[in-house]
């Protein structure tokens, strides 16, 4: 058995710190665990995705396309884009976030409507959080990972407190307290 | 000994293994994704570490100190091996005292490098024996195994790591440091010299440690190499990441020769392993180069013809192309805009393209963030091929075109100034020329995450230091005073002028493009700016710059993202009609 969780946005959001939550959770809970990222130039507001694998034994440190279990989206459009790894039955929690890319900043293209409402119609269990707007409340518009880490505790293979555990020894210290208030308007929302 | 299991990245587990094998020190220039190895092992006050001005001399610096008696380190992107290629080739010769080890990551599907390149030729043709890891624990392993067999064979291990494996994090087991002595340093010109009359000899003593290497290669309990024998239907032959992906795709239903050592390869190994399966697959990204070995042994075997040479492999691309099992998928009935990577908001790189573009000028390139100036809508980069060629390659560029010298400029980053540049400047000085060459000094490597560099003022240990000046280099390299000029890029009007002025002189000019990058913590983002509807005519020419907080909003007008806009001010600049305001936060 081997699980699969994508964390996709946009450069700059911090999904290299979210993967590495959720890896850490998988290891609170006893899992094998790989975690894949993207470094560098790929990162300045570009498309970012990470991907954590566990389960007994996990091979490839990469996740196919139909084989995410979740797909953790920092940003509406992305959550689109990455929807071919998504496998069937497959759950996407996304931050209803725009964030437009260039080609829509200069106008050769429009940002595309109801995205959300699009994947739900094929069928797919789609969770929409205002991540930003609750970040803010907790302190730090930073803190938007953390609120989709919160969601996704409430129903996933790990224990709220194995997460809370993983976030608290991720984050450093001084936000602690912020990304704690985080994940518990995302665990709420 | 085994302490704990931490999650660590493949650079990470570089690093822990440096620095429990007692390595001393370690010089290094930044390339992702090689980056993190010198970064995590700075952190080990047991283990002195640089970063050196480019890969040629971190890798000298590491033989001097591997011959010195301390084991050392240094670790680069596959391109900086190319800059690096000509001490390695006489680390064979020589050999070492005390160990070292060299890793370079490759980068199959160039997630960030202007190519793919396949660095297991430099390991055959520098007759160096190379290692290659599947994940953050073998990385750990080959390590400090590395450190054991360089000192046994005296010579130089490579360790091969690609994007996957130096980026992905996996479990690794940690034991404590293992401090050694520095060995004893005698004098050996024989050893070191490499004059023709000491290095005829050495040729002859690096094809024999090869062939002992190709021994220890055979052996399936040194750690290295290793047969998994399950159904006999498929044999499969791979390394590093492409032995996971195969796991995954296979399973069971196929058996594996993992090569960790990817030169020498055990010949005796392969015929035996070939010898017990009915079809045989070699699985490695990039080059045919397991496949081309095998195949000389008079193997049957199949490889690229199945499975590209171009690119990154995965385990649905093996399921795929060898089991043809594809996965259902579903998609969106639209397409999507692209999302490619752009310039900060903030970034001081915007303002010097926009000038550059505006004046309509050819650009030759170089590595770095400013790379990006190439996309739309900025669009303002003519050339990029490797570190420091921007200011060569303008050098050649004006001499066919003499006239067109007057509207071409170099841009160059401080950083790669430092790696590469330099001696191209001094090409220009020397030989004539009469380019403009623009240093864009953000006052940090941008690209690679911020590492300190020579003109920074601070050591990768974070020590400060005395900041060498650009100006200064190109003083000392020949330019005259007079046309070594500071612009700021936060200032387009008067970056322009100062440029359109130093490309009218028929000498060669530097003009220091100079303001910190954008995410530095030092640069302060207490404003934001916004737009005066009544005041915008909707001209959009404040769209011209790029910049990812603006955008086309419902009725036509631009609209400032308050939330990622650092109140760099560019764009007030950009308006003519005053709607712009910058506003303190």
């Amino acid at each position: 058995m081997t699980k699969n969780i994508m964390i996709v946005g946009v450069g700059g959001q911090g999904s290299l710190l979210a993967s590495r939550i959720v890896g850490n959770a998988a290891i609170e809970a006893g899992y094998d665990v790989k975690v894949s990222e993207v470094h560098g130039m790929s990162q300045r507001g570009g498309s970012v995705v990470t991907y954590v694998r566990y389960g007994d034994k996990v091979e490839s440190p990469v996740i196919g396309e139909g084989e995410a279990d979740i797909i953790l989206s920092f940003e509406l459009l992305e959550s689109a884009r990455f929807l071919p790894f998504l496998r069937k039955g497959g759950k996407i929690i996304t931050n209803t976030q725009k964030i437009n890319p260039m080609p829509v900043v200069t106008g050769q293209a429009s940002y595309p409507e109801e995205l959300a409402e699009k994947i739900r119609q094929k069928g797919v269990n789609i969770i929409e959080t205002d991540a930003l707007a609750l970040a803010a409340k907790a302190g730090s518009e930073k803190a938007v990972n953390v609120v989709l880490i919160g969601c996704m505790a409430r129903d996933c293979d790990f224990t709220k407190e194995q997460l809370l555990a993983a976030t608290r020894a991720c984050v450093p210290a001084k936000l602690a307290e912020i990304n704690l208030a985080a994940f518990e308007l995302g665990y709420n929302a | 000994m085994e302490k704990n299991k931490k999650l660590m990245l493949g650079n990470e587990a570089i690093a822990r293994g440096l620095y429990e094998a007692g390595c001393r020190l370690v010089s290094s220039y930044p390339g992702t994704p090689s980056t993190e190895i010198s970064e995590c092992a700075a952190k080990y006050d047991e283990i002195y570490a640089e970063w050196a001005p480019n890969e040629k001399v971190a890798l000298e610096t590491a033989l001097g100190a591997a011959i010195a008696g301390g084991r050392s380190f240094c670790a680069m992107k596959h391109v900086g091996l190319n800059v690096a290629a000509d001490p390695l080739f006489i680390t064979g010769y020589t050999g070492i005292n005390a160990g070292m080890v060299i890793t370079v990551a490759d980068d199959p599907g160039m997630h960030s490098s202007q190519n793919e390149q396949d660095s297991r030729h430099y390991a055959m043709a520098a007759k160096l024996p190379m290692l290659e890891p599947c994940d953050s624990g073998e990385a750990l392993a080959f390590t400090k195994l590395a450190y054991d067999l360089s000192e046994q064979y005296d010579t130089p291990f490579i360790i091969r790591m690609t994007t996957r494996v130096a980026h992905s994090q996996s479990l690794v087991p940690l034991s404590d440091r293992q401090e050694r002595e520095i060995k004893p340093y005698e004098k050996n010109p024989q050893k070191y010299v490499m004059m023709p009359a000491y290095a005829r000899p050495k040729h002859k003593v690096c094809e024999d440690r090869l062939d002992s290497l190709r021994v220890l290669a055979e052996r399936t309990d040194a750690g290295i190499n290793r047969i998994e024998y399950n159904s006999p239907k498929t044999g499969i032959i791979a390394s590093g990441v492409n032995y996971d992906y195969a796991k995954e795709a296979f399973g069971l239903d196929a058996s594996y020769l993992k090569l960790g050592m990817v030169f020498p390869l055990p010949e005796k190994l392969i015929f035996e392993f070939a010898s017990k399966v009915d079809r045989l697959i070699i699985v490695e990204d990039l080059d045919p180069i397991i496949e081309t070995h095998v195949k000389a042994l008079g193997i049957k075997c199949d490889g690229k013809n199945l499975l590209p040479i171009t690119g990154e492999f995965s385990h649905t691309m093996l399921l795929e192309l060898l089991r043809g099992k594809k996965t259902e998928k579903l998609s969106m009935d639209e397409a999507l805009p692209g999302r490619p990577p752009v310039m900060c908001p903030g970034c001081p790189h915007r303002g010097l393209f926009y000038t550059l573009k505006k004046m309509k000028l050819t650009v030759m390139g170089d590595i770095g963030c400013y790379t990006l100036g190439a996309a739309p809508p900025l669009s303002a980069m003519d050339t990029t091929l490797c570190m420091g060629a921007s200011i060569s390659s303008i050098h050649g560029f004006t001499k066919i075109r003499p006239d067109d010298a007057k509207k071409t400029v170099a841009v160059i980053g401080d950083s790669t100034f430092m790696h590469s540049g330099i001696t191209g400047l001094v090409n220009i000085t020397y030989n004539k020329g009469i380019s403009t060459v623009l240093i864009l000094d953000n006052s940090i490597t941008g690209m690679t995450g911020h590492q300190q560099n020579p003109c920074t003022g601070f050591t990768l240990k974070n020590e400060p230091v005395r900041g060498i000046l650009p100006e200064k280099i190109a003083e000392a390299a020949g330019v005259d005073p007079e046309h070594i000029k500071i612009a700021d890029p936060g200032d387009p009007a008067a970056l322009e002028k100062i440029i359109a002025a130093e490309l009218s002189c028929d000498c060669p000019s530097v003009v220091i493009v100079r303001r910190p990058c954008a995410l530095l913590k030092c640069v302060k983002k207490d404003s934001f700016c916004l737009i005066d509807t009544d005041k915008c005519k909707k001209c959009r020419a404040c769209m011209n710059i790029g910049c990812p907080c603006i955008s086309i909003g419902a009725d036509g007008r631009p609209v400032i993202d308050n939330s990622l806009c650092t109140g760099c001010g560019l764009c007030e600049k950009m308006c003519r009609f005053g709607a712009i305001k910058t506003i303190k936060r």
